[in-house]
């Protein structure tokens, strides 16, 4: 039962990073981007080639993967996504749809549809025994690389005149640009960062999430409802939101492995229901 | 200003124009022009009633919705099981198709009522993703293979559902027309003129006594029938149910389809319906992956160059035709 | 004889804001009853608890002696109150014909009707062109409200009002933004409402206000200060405190 509360917890921390992007960027510029998992998916197969194809260490492997992602985001944002900001919701949804179509081909084009594997250095690999409990070292590295990285972007966000910025311009973005803050620029650098936060995600949860290129449609229903769920004004949010995602599914896939993603569907919906803007959002 | 002005207005808008019937005169007569791809002919019958279903909700009631696919699975499904245990009677099929279609859609309308259009955009994919796991795992419904060994008896006892489609085009032609005219008689009615109020202004349509839940409820279970019957449409003529009827792709399409064409004016989606089979039959060819690269490529250009300017193209169409 | 229109200590709070606080209304049948106070005293929370965009935290409403405290928004409106919004609020891909002629199908309860063509009744109709006409919107019926000019809009949104035949007719701020030599119209149309229908005036304009207004309500910070006749009003120190500083319109 630990054993799955410690999988769930890892799977969420990884959903966390995956997600945090997402809401990030909702919240700033109210732009629903349904192909986050691209940059996702992206990060993962750059992953691959790197550790697979060119034999860099796992974890040099890491920081390369999150600038990668994140260029892809900074091009993608400065030549695509910034013609779509003023438009509908309809239009966004297109867009970003068509992008994951997109994208999806080509991966499959250039890289073939069977799930890749990334080869993970040794020590990572071996079951740990602590208090008892069999705990894969490939888990517990998991929720310790993400578990620094929530504290550190908890840290960026509350101490740093970047993180106040973003702060204003998700509260209010009219008068945060009147108060002088580049919220267009924010913005960028915000994309930038939730993309290659995105692509480390998909890097560090191929192992179990499984990668392939339908995964950023697989895991569009999982990011979104981290986002609809968390709230998009905090980062304690979506992080909760994850964790509960996480261990719900594990658990469900364990104890229930007929219903599958069934129960997770009928719990978003019904927390859906009764906080239409998410467990901690406010009405916008 | 004499009374006629006002009461001419309504009843212009209300005519049918010349070109409406040049539109189903062709339509049907495709089955005696193109006796060899009858075929595509079924498909783009389908795929318009499809399309005609989400205009009904997102043309005319401004709801986002990106599962719509769940009417279009559940019709088939339903189709396809009646088929299979009950009796293999088209109209059967098509009436269990969108009976289970409407009841499902009645029982998840009060869902996107509330909330944002991010949030309704979740519950349409969720109830869908439902759906769709529910087809996957279940024994009933074939599971990944799908439905298969449906037969389906000649329609009014007549006519046999054949290799060359006739039937099946024929049926789905009628079908999708009279659902038409039912939809184009819904939308010119006070009904109609109630839901046009709401999507524009959803808080003046209340404070002028318009029950805007009752409304919206109201519409989404009709596009929920709709979208059924299209989809038992699909398993009677092509007698099988795969298991993408209900993937997120299938709503995607529909919702290109409707764009292309134009949402909320009907014709929008029939039309988008011929330009997209006719161009998927043209590039036959070319494997499944360049498709989809294809109509994600369609899609971000269309939002890049503004559907309002693509809508520029469909004006004169749209005034002749609407 | 119960008034038209009357609230029991109705009050809002949103978290630690008091919006509103025990406002106890009454509005006579056949009344013209202005509220007036200084901006931020809570006049339009007032109206959105009245037809019910809000729901009070406490208190009741009643019309015509009926409690409508939870009778959802569309079916007060049925009932017989209607109102205008401070900023217009139309549709703005329709035409002003089509915009009134709905409202008269919801009065009718034939709004739900999907088998009928709209334009059926011409009965109603003929109702729709008249009302507009009364309001010199013939001229631009079948034009996309949308495209009109700020003043005819303005008007759309009185006559939309109007056309559910109200018994209860809340107006919030009809002269705002409204140009000078369109003013004396909306004034001339506001006086000219017939004494069936009870009217209740929100208004920073006081020229419109003291020729309209048989009774004044002032409302400040959530809570109603005085009500009197204009000169009662007008002559109470406590309401010159209250809007010091404020330039009245006009």
């Amino acid at each position: 039962m630990l054993t799955i509360l410690f999988d769930g917890v890892a799977y969420g921390m990884v959903l966390f990073i995956l997600a945090v992007g997402l809401s990030v960027t909702l919240g700033l510029m109210n732009f629903i981007n349904l192909a986050h998992g691209s940059f996702a998916m992206a990060g993962g197969y750059i992953a691959v080639l790197l550790v697979n194809r060119l034999g860099i260490p796992f974890l040099a492997a890491l920081p390369l993967v999150f600038l990668a992602a994140a260029l892809l985001g900074v091009v993608a944002e400065r030549v695509l996504y910034v013609h779509v900001y003023r438009k509908s919701h309809l239009d966004q949804v297109l867009f970003s749809i068509g992008l994951v179509f997109m994208s999806v081909a080509a991966v499959d084009y250039f890289m073939g549809s069977q799930q890749q594997f990334i080869e993970l250095p040794e020590t990572l690999r071996r079951r740990h025994q602590i208090l008892g409990i069999a705990l894969g070292g490939y888990r517990a590295f998991i929720i310790v690389a993400c578990g620094a990285l929530a504290v550190l972007l908890e840290l960026v966000l509350s101490r740093t005149r970047f993180g106040m910025k973003l702060r204003a311009g998700v509260d209010n973005a009219t008068v945060a640009c009147g108060l002088g803050i580049n919220v267009n620029r924010v913005f960028a650098l915000t994309f930038a960062a939730g993309s290659g936060l995105a692509g480390l995600g998909g890097a560090l949860g191929a192992e179990f999430l499984g990668l392939d290129p339908t995964f950023p449609l697989k895991f569009l229903v999982y990011f979104l409802i981290v986002v609809a769920v968390g709230g998009t004004t905090t980062l304690l949010g979506p992080f909760v939101a994850a964790l509960i995602l996480g261990v719900a599914d594990v658990a469900g896939k364990y104890y229930v492995p007929a219903a599958g993603g069934f129960i997770i569907y009928t719990v978003m919906v019904a927390i859906l229901l009764w906080r239409p803007h998410g467990l901690f959002g406010e009405a916008r | 200003m004499s009374t006629a002005t006002a009461r001419d207005f309504f009843r212009r808008r209300t005519a049918w124009r010349p070109l409406e019937f040049v539109f189903w005169l062709a339509a049907f007569a495709s089955v005696l022009v193109f006796p060899s791809r009858l075929l595509l002919v079924n498909d783009v019958a389908i795929l318009g009633l499809f399309a005609i279903s989400l205009d009904l909700i997102l043309g005319f009631a401004g709801i986002l919705s990106l599962g719509h696919a769940a009417f279009f699975g559940i019709g088939a499904y339903a189709a396809g099981l009646v088929a299979l245990d009950l009796a293999g009677d088209p109209f059967l099929g098509l009436a269990a198709g969108g009976l289970a279609a409407g009841v499902v859609g009645l029982a998840t309308s009060f869902l996107i009522l509330r909330g944002s259009d991010l949030t309704r955009l979740m519950i349409t994919i969720g109830v869908a993703s439902i759906f769709l796991e529910i087809a996957n795992r279940a024994e009933f419904t074939g599971g990944a293979n799908g439905l298969s060994g449906i037969a389906i008896g000649p329609l009014v006892g007549f006519f046999p559902f054949d290799l060359y489609g006739r039937t099946a085009a024929i049926l789905s032609l009628s079908v999708t027309f009279f659902l038409f005219l039912l939809a184009r008689r819904l939308i010119f009615s006070p009904f109609g003129q109630s839901l046009r109020a709401l999507k524009e202004n959803r808080l003046r349509a209340g404070a002028i006594g318009v029950p805007t839940h009752a409304r919206i409820v109201a519409i989404y279970t009709v596009a929920a029938i709709y979208a059924g019957i299209a989809g038992a449409l699909l398993a009677v003529t092509t007698q099988f149910v795969s298991l993408d009827v209900l993937a997120f792709r299938r709503s995607a399409e529909v919702l290109l389809v409707l764009v292309l064409g134009g949402a909320g004016w009907l014709y929008g989606g029939l039309i988008g319906a011929l330009v997209l089979k006719v161009l998927q039959d043209q590039v036959a060819d070319l494997t499944e992956q360049y498709w989809e690269f294809w109509l994600g490529l369609v899609l971000v250009v269309i939002v890049l160059v503004g559907r309002d300017r693509i809508a520029r193209l469909w004006r004169l169409p749209r005034v002749l035709l609407r | 004889m119960s008034p038209a229109l009357e609230t029991v200590g109705l009050e809002k709070r949103f978290g630690g804001l008091t919006a509103a606080s025990g406002i106890s209304l009454r509005l006579a049948h056949g009344a013209r009853h202005a509220l007036i106070g200084p901006n931020g005293a809570g006049k339009t929370t007032l109206i959105n608890l009245l037809t019910g965009v809000l729901s009070p935290t406490a208190g009741r409403i009643l019309l015509d002696g009926r409690d409508i405290t939870a009778t959802p928004r569309h079916r007060r409106a049925r009932d017989g109150l209607s109102r205008t919004f401070q900023v217009n609020q139309l549709f703005p891909g329709m035409t002003p014909l089509e915009t009134v002629h709905l409202a008269i199908l919801e009065r009718e309860r034939r709004g739900g009707r999907w088998w009928q063509s709209a334009g059926s009744d011409t009965a109603l109709v003929d109702e729709a062109e008249a009302l507009l006409g009364r309001f010199g919107l013939e001229t631009v019926m079948t034009e996309p409200a949308g495209i009109l000019p700020y003043g005819y809009q303005r008007l759309l949104e009185i006559a939309l009002a109007l056309a559910a035949r109200p018994t209860v007719l809340l107006l919030d701020e009809p002269a705002a933004g409204v140009p000078e030599s369109e003013r004396d119209r909306v004034l001339a149309l506001i006086t000219e409402l017939p004494r069936e229908v009870s009217v209740l005036l929100v208004e920073h304009d006081m020229d419109l206000v003291f020729s309209f207004a048989e009774r004044i309500s002032v409302l400040v910070a959530g809570a109603i200060l005085t009500e009197g006749t204009p000169s009662e009003v007008a002559a109470d120190e406590r309401v010159r405190a209250a809007y010091l500083g404020e330039d009245g319109n006009g």
